[in-house]
């Protein structure tokens, strides 16, 4: 795939919404219906920008996971096409799939990181497996462990780190290639409010370097306090799509009107009238 | 280079961690190889004495020892009478003998004969047929009753042709073989379904990098190959334990009786030379455990 390549001209305006070229993901009328008859994705329609920082909402069971699965062609779609880089996606022959996914680091709510190696030896292991040399990772290892801010605990094994660093660790293996899309599926479904926010600035950090970020999250407050993109699933469907949303945002979907009365959001909760927010408050 | 060695750390680790099943895959595979090894020799030997039997083409008629010397000439000119008769050979008491000592080497018959103390050997006409094909028609022209008892003439007291030992070589060793065969193809099943039950093994073991290697992007390749090297080294290492098994049985005691025994050293000389057989039963354990490995990867690695 050549999105590496295009990146890299990317790279002097990272934040560029719609670029000349092809968004880095674009969905167009995405059906996913399961065996069973589940209908996961309703004829979902959407673009992200190179460059963008999108958070993807919405309840258990409204088809986040499915396309975050559908990107990375761990499933495939019913209907409709999916593009990365312009590229339908759906179309690709099943021996260039890896291909594709080293140009999309994923990270996950549980990690994944292996048990029986270091921190050091799980980042090395994603560039070990797609054949890269002992150089190219004895640099590009320390350098992404020191990005996450894990360069004291090279040698710990997972089982010795707190939740949050594990996630830091995960995130360097997701990231040590620089791919141009990451995918954060729950990144801090398992990490206590002060440890995600610090998760989502590190997240925010590898934004910065023009890596395309998607989000899928519970966590209101850290989408209220990033300010960025927020797109909403709801039972398979876009409900809302807004570029500089909050979780609490006013909305039609039952899931907005049942978590505004959930957590009783009074009127300091409409935070997000502020329109564009300080984002570089969290630097 | 680089990644034969990252590939087979990767099948080390995994046989470390799955200690016993792989442990009970070597056992199977070296009882398995060590069962081959015996049945290629036997298999060998036994095709070869037949093929040897059936290749010395005549038929031999022992004779009465109260026969007289015209008796015997008379005989002589009735065999060479017969159609198809090439050649008749008369046969002493003193020269069948010396064929036995030949048969059988020197000490082995000194001690046969010195324990009868007499030659038990008849005298015999050996005929050799125009044509191989001609010598069942021979024995039947021989067998014919004139009223003297089972033969054309009353001083024939035996007939046998080798056909017929060899026949009766194949009849005993077709049955060893099937028997052995049978087991062998059993066994090699089993190391098969071992194998397989390692690497199965190992692939659960291994989901967790295995589902990190496909998220990050190894090819298919790259992460099946760990797995097959793992089965490789199952089949390498039986093939080695194996293989100093046949090797300490054939020194310490089938060359030994080999030294006593002329039959078994002249059967030992027809068969593959022992370089020939452990590149063989190498080859053979490979290819049982790349075949267990490669049809469970099919079955159980989804990548």
């Amino acid at each position: 795939m050549a999105i590496r390549k295009k990146k890299n001209r990317d790279g002097e305006e990272p934040r560029r919404p719609r670029g000349r070229r092809a968004p880095i993901i674009e969905l167009d009328g995405v059906t996913k219906v399961y065996p069973g008859g589940h209908m996961a994705l309703d004829r979902v329609s959407l673009g992200i920008g190179r460059g963008e920082f999108v958070f993807l909402v919405g309840p258990t069971g409204c088809g986040k996971s499915t396309l975050i699965k559908m990107l990375i062609r761990e499933l495939d779609a019913t209907e409709g096409a999916v593009k990365i880089a312009g590229r339908d996606i759906g179309a690709l022959p099943e021996k260039r799939i890896p291909q594709l996914r080293r140009n999309i680091g994923t990270v996950f709510q549980d990690f994944k990181l292996l048990p029986n190696r270091t921190v050091y030896d799980n980042v090395a292991y994603a560039l070990q497996v797609i054949g890269a040399s002992r150089a190219e990772i004895r640099e590009q290892v320390p350098a992404t462990l020191r990005l996450v801010g894990l360069s004291t605990k090279l040698h710990s094994y997972p089982d010795e780190l707190s939740g949050g660093e594990q996630q830091r660790v995960s995130v360097a293996r997701a990231f040590v290639n620089h791919p141009p899309l990451l995918l954060a599926d729950e990144p801090s479904g398992n990490l206590d409010p002060v440890t995600s926010i610090g998760i989502m600035q590190l997240l925010y950090r590898i934004n910065k370097t023009g890596t395309t970020v998607l989000v899928v999250t519970h966590d209101r407050e850290m989408v209220d306090n990033m300010r960025r993109r927020v797109i909403e699933l709801y039972e398979g469907r876009v409900v809302r799509d807004e570029v500089s949303g909050g979780y609490t945002e006013e909305s039609t979907s039952e899931f907005g009107l049942r978590m505004r009365a959930e957590m009783g959001v009074g009127p300091e909760g409409e935070r997000h009238t502020n329109g564009h927010a300080d984002h570089e408050g969290l630097e | 280079m680089g990644r034969l060695v990252f590939f087979s750390q990767e099948a080390l680790r995994a046989l470390k961690r799955n200690g016993a099943p792989s442990l009970a895959a070597i056992v199977t595979t070296v009882v398995t190889v060590v069962l081959l090894g015996m049945l290629i020799p036997i298999f060998q030997t036994t095709r070869a004495k037949s093929e040897e039997v059936r290749g010395e083409l005549n038929i031999q008629t022992s004779i009465h020892a109260d026969a007289t010397k015209g008796e015997i000439a008379e005989l002589r000119d009735q065999l060479q009478a017969l159609s198809h008769v090439a050649s008749v050979e008369y046969i002493s008491k003193p020269q069948a003998l010396e064929e036995l000592r030949e048969t059988l080497g020197a000490e082995e018959s000194e001690e046969l004969t010195s324990a009868l103390n007499h030659n038990p050997l008849p005298a015999s006409f050996r005929i050799t047929p125009d044509d191989a094909a001609n010598l069942a028609g021979i024995r039947a022209a021989i067998e014919v009753d004139q009223g003297g008892g089972k033969y054309f003439s009353p001083i024939v007291s035996d007939i046998f042709d080798r056909q017929q030992a060899a026949a009766e070589i194949e009849e005993v060793t077709g049955a060893l073989r099937v028997v052995l065969t049978v087991i062998t193809a059993l066994l090699v099943l089993a190391s098969v379904m071992l194998v397989g039950n390692t690497i199965r093994l190992s692939i659960y073991t291994r989901r967790r990098e295995v589902e990190v290697m496909r998220l990050v992007g190894a090819t298919r390749w790259f992460i099946r190959w760990p797995f097959m090297i793992e089965g490789v080294i199952v089949g390498f290492v039986g093939a080695a334990l194996a293989i100093l098994v046949l090797w300490i049985g054939k020194v310490t005691i089938v060359d030994p009786l080999g030294d006593t025994f002329p039959f078994l050293a002249a059967q030992n000389s027809s068969t593959l030379g022992f370089p020939a057989m452990v590149a063989i039963l190498f080859s053979a354990s490979i290819l049982v455990s790349t075949i267990g490995s490669g049809v469970t990867l099919r079955r159980f690695l989804k990548v």
